[in-house]
């Protein structure tokens, strides 16, 4: 009980921490102090604080966006396992639910950006949607081929990927880490993909579709995105940390490997530009062809003898 | 004759300039087919207005002007955009300024005022939509609109609006004609502007200005190059979320503008340069503080460049990303730095000399250019790196020699009824300065051309076909300057 107590605050309060740890690594690289680690969650606080700024064209969608998105990305992480525990709601094929919890929030998030009739946020749903649908089938095929291998259709799958697949194992996991790795750039929206500090709006992807929000709305946003990312990671986690330790260490295991997946995201972001938008299609098909890597691998195992 | 031929920093008499009428002025102009850098009007008296043309022969250093009187009912002539497309602009601001309209231009929108309701171009079709930008835009940027034709993620065409920062800049000059006005021109163009006017003022005021103080104005003009395309340099890097780029180059940009702020109290270079010479000598010790910084400016602009051009994920966004052909770039006329990234030879640093330049004798550097945001961005750093060795080499004279005062304080007034072309090649391309006189010896006329004003179309071309994600980046390796365009 105390773990799945100290996972919900992990959920709550790791994900500022991980969007700091990325900004202070980029400050690192860049010979700048940055901005304290805990800055977003200041920012959080100081949004909510504020007065709401809402355009005379937006409908009901746009207000009832924010809130979905929060809320959809808290009850994914239901579904996930977390630090030294399996997933809160552990049951057969939940990451099904988790997907399609988050693809609501995407819809939402969508919607809700062309809802403020703007030429901008039009553009930007429409480069995310695209992007999502070249993301969530190889998600999908990584997930069910790693499932199909152990028999075990719960996110407890990916701990046993070693023990289930003998020779190939090592193969599908550095497969499956990097498909769920590229994953995590392209839905946090972070470089080569997006660039979450620029201020040139024709270039966004994520940071264009959320202009309109602001105060508690915009808050509310930063927040899911980087539960989210959170959430992404966790599963890198599943597949990485082993199972049987003893609970304490897990727990550190899992938050320093949180604290190493933000310094390489912060590196990667300080160390390459971003892809052309119209090349980042190829990039974010290295996943699927990763995904449809892990797919061969397991059908050989399970058939090929 | 039809021209009179002349010379940059060259006063000549009003009345020397031929006058012509409009159909035999047309024709010469088409006949000669020079490059114009000068098409403005000018009252003329009772209602007409009397049209001044300056166009340049860059290979002979030669301005050719001549002028055409329109009476009070002439209100139309038959454009010369049609034969030579580079006129667009020109004309546009005569038709703006004087309402004598070019008969069958192609693109006759306003240029700056918005008196008139400006029709974009439309396209239609299912997937075909229009991207509005501005005139706000985030961060501090000055204020333009820009509008795309878009289809999905391509942009089909793009059309800006300018204007909003029209200050009068030119009625201004000739009311309260002083360096701090001359200098507020455009803000990232301090020394060049600066220098134009002043060399314009001393040729009418036949001031004569001390060897040292001229090398102190080549060097600051170098060092102001240098600064703005370290900056830009970075701005690009920034732009394609290369963010290493951005830091060292802001970093570096900085060294320099700060020993501007050394040797003239301000890091752009306000109030340095006066009529008649320089406000501040600098003693050795600044001397050798400077080389020193400019010496690691150079290192260190070297270094990231190279580790940018390394680096293959930098030169995928930068190479066939926003490309003028030579044709195109010749037809419409750009010029400085964006022309010579197009493999246009313009430089009038070399064209149009001074003599404290030409004593320098500099090696004439050609840059192979494709025209694309690698090519300018490879521009501006060949050209970064030649700014700080000529800075450098001019710091290392001043040290040793040309003890001299630097400002000529004996002025005479101004010469009547004449007229003398300044033309200055700041970091963004020519800066062309015209003043005129009266019988009276005072101003009548002044006439401004930033380098913006021919380019801005240029950038409009570079977008065509390109994603609209990249026109950022395309826009900031032209770096244009809005008040420059708007005066």
């Amino acid at each position: 009980m105390a773990i799945k107590i100290l996972n919900l605050i992990i959920v709550l309060f790791v994900p500022f921490l991980m969007l700091g740890i990325i900004k202070k690594t980029k400050a690192f690289w860049g010979g700048r102090y940055g901005a304290p680690v805990l800055q977003p969650l200041y920012d959080f606080v100081k949004l909510m604080k504020k007065d709401f700024v809402i355009s005379k064209t937006t409908s009901g969608i746009f207000r009832i966006t924010p809130v979905i998105v929060i809320a959809s990305a808290l009850f994914a992480a239901l579904f996930v396992p977390l630090a030294s525990s399996s997933a809160i709601i552990n049951i057969p094929a939940g990451f099904i639910i988790f997907a399609y919890i988050l693809g609501l929030s995407k819809f939402f998030s969508l919607i809700g950006a062309m809802d403020t009739g703007s030429s901008f946020e039009g553009m930007g749903a429409s480069r995310e949607a695209c992007f999502t649908t070249i993301v969530e089938p190889a998600f999908f095929m990584l997930l069910a081929s790693i499932m199909a291998l152990s028999g075990n259709y719960t996110f407890d799958a990916l701990s046993k990927i070693i023990e289930n697949s003998g020779n190939y194992g090592i193969l599908i996991c550095i497969f499956a880490l990097i498909a769920l790795f590229i994953m995590i750039l392209t839905e946090g929206s972070r470089v080569p993909v997006d660039d979450p500090a620029t201020h040139l709006e024709l270039t966004m992807i994520h940071e264009v579709m959320i202009l309109d929000n602001s105060a508690a709305d915009l808050a509310l946003i930063t927040w899911a995105s980087g539960i989210k990312m959170l959430l992404l990671s966790s599963l890198i986690a599943a597949i990485v940390i082993p199972q049987g330790l003893p609970q304490w260490i897990a727990v550190l295991a899992y938050l320093a490997l949180m604290f190493i997946i933000s310094v390489i995201i912060g590196t990667i972001e300080s160390a390459t530009a971003r892809i052309r938008m119209s090349h980042v299609f190829e990039f974010i098909f290295v996943m699927s062809s990763f995904a449809l890597v892990v797919l061969a691998l397991v059908v050989a195992r399970m058939f090929g003898g | 004759m039809n021209w009179i031929k002349t010379k940059n920093n060259t006063k000549i008499n009003l009345n020397e300039i031929p006058s012509l009428d409009i159909d035999t002025l047309r024709d010469e102009i088409i006949k000669l087919n020079k490059r114009p850098v000068g098409f403005f009007g000018k009252e003329w008296g009772e209602g007409s207005t009397r049209l001044f043309v300056i166009l340049a022969d860059d290979e002979n250093s030669d301005l050719y002007v001549s002028s055409c009187i329109f009476d009070a009912d002439e209100k139309g002539y038959e454009s010369l955009t049609q034969t030579i497309p580079s006129f667009h602009v020109f004309e546009r601001e005569f038709y703006e300024q004087f309402g004598i309209k070019p008969l069958n231009h192609p693109w006759l929108k306003p240029l700056r005022s918005h008196k008139k309701e400006y029709k974009f171009f439309e396209m239609e079709g299912e997937e075909v939509h229009q991207v509005a930008v501005g005139p706000i835009h985030a961060g501090v940027i000055e204020p333009g609109h820009f509008r795309f034709m878009c289809n999905g993620e391509t942009v089909y065409h793009l059309e800006i609006m300018l204007g909003y920062q029209n200050r009068g800049v030119e009625k201004l000059m000739v009311e309260y004609p002083t360096n701090q006005l001359a200098e507020s021109i455009c803000g990232d163009s301090v020394i060049a502007h600066n220098l134009a006017y002043s060399k314009v003022m001393e040729c009418l005021k036949d001031v004569k200005v001390s060897k040292r103080a001229q090398l102190i104005r080549t060097m600051a003009l170098e060092m102001e190059r240098a600064a703005i395309h370290i900056g830009d340099l970075g701005a690009i890097a920034g732009d394609i979320a290369y963010l290493m780029g951005a830091s060292v180059f802001g970093a570096t940009r900085t060294l320099v503008i700060n020993t501007m702020l050394e040797f003239s109290g301000s890091r752009f270079g306000r109030g340095l340069i006066n009529v008649g010479g320089v406000n501040f000598d600098i003693d050795n010790e600044k001397i050798e503080r400077a080389t020193k910084t400019l010496t690691k400016v150079e290192k260190d602009v070297d270094r990231m460049v190279k580790t940018m051009l390394k680096n293959s994920s930098v030169m995928s966004r930068l190479e066939k990303t926003g490309t003028v052909s030579t044709e195109k770039a010749l037809e419409i006329g750009l010029v400085g730095m964006a022309a010579r990234a197009c493999g246009v030879n313009l430089d009038s640093r070399f064209d149009f000399a001074d003599e404290c330049f030409k004593s320098l004798a500099l090696p004439r550097k050609l840059f192979k250019g494709k025209g694309d945001v690698n090519s300018r961005f490879k521009l501006r750093y060949q050209e970064t790196m030649e700014s700080l060795s000529i800075a450098k080499r001019i710091l290392d004279m001043l040290k040793n020699g040309y003890k001299e005062e630097v400002l000529n304080t004996e002025q005479n007034a101004l010469s009547a009824n004449s007229m003398a072309i300044s033309i200055v090649e700041g970091w963004r391309g020519e800066v062309v300065h015209i003043a005129l006189t009266d019988m009276n010896a005072n101003l009548s006329r002044y006439k401004i051309k930033d380098p913006s004003f021919n380019n801005w179309y240029g950038l409009a071309l570079a977008v065509r076909n390109n994603g609209v994600s990249d026109f950022p980046l395309c826009n900031k390796s032209f770096n244009l300057s809005y008040c420059g365009n708007d005066l």
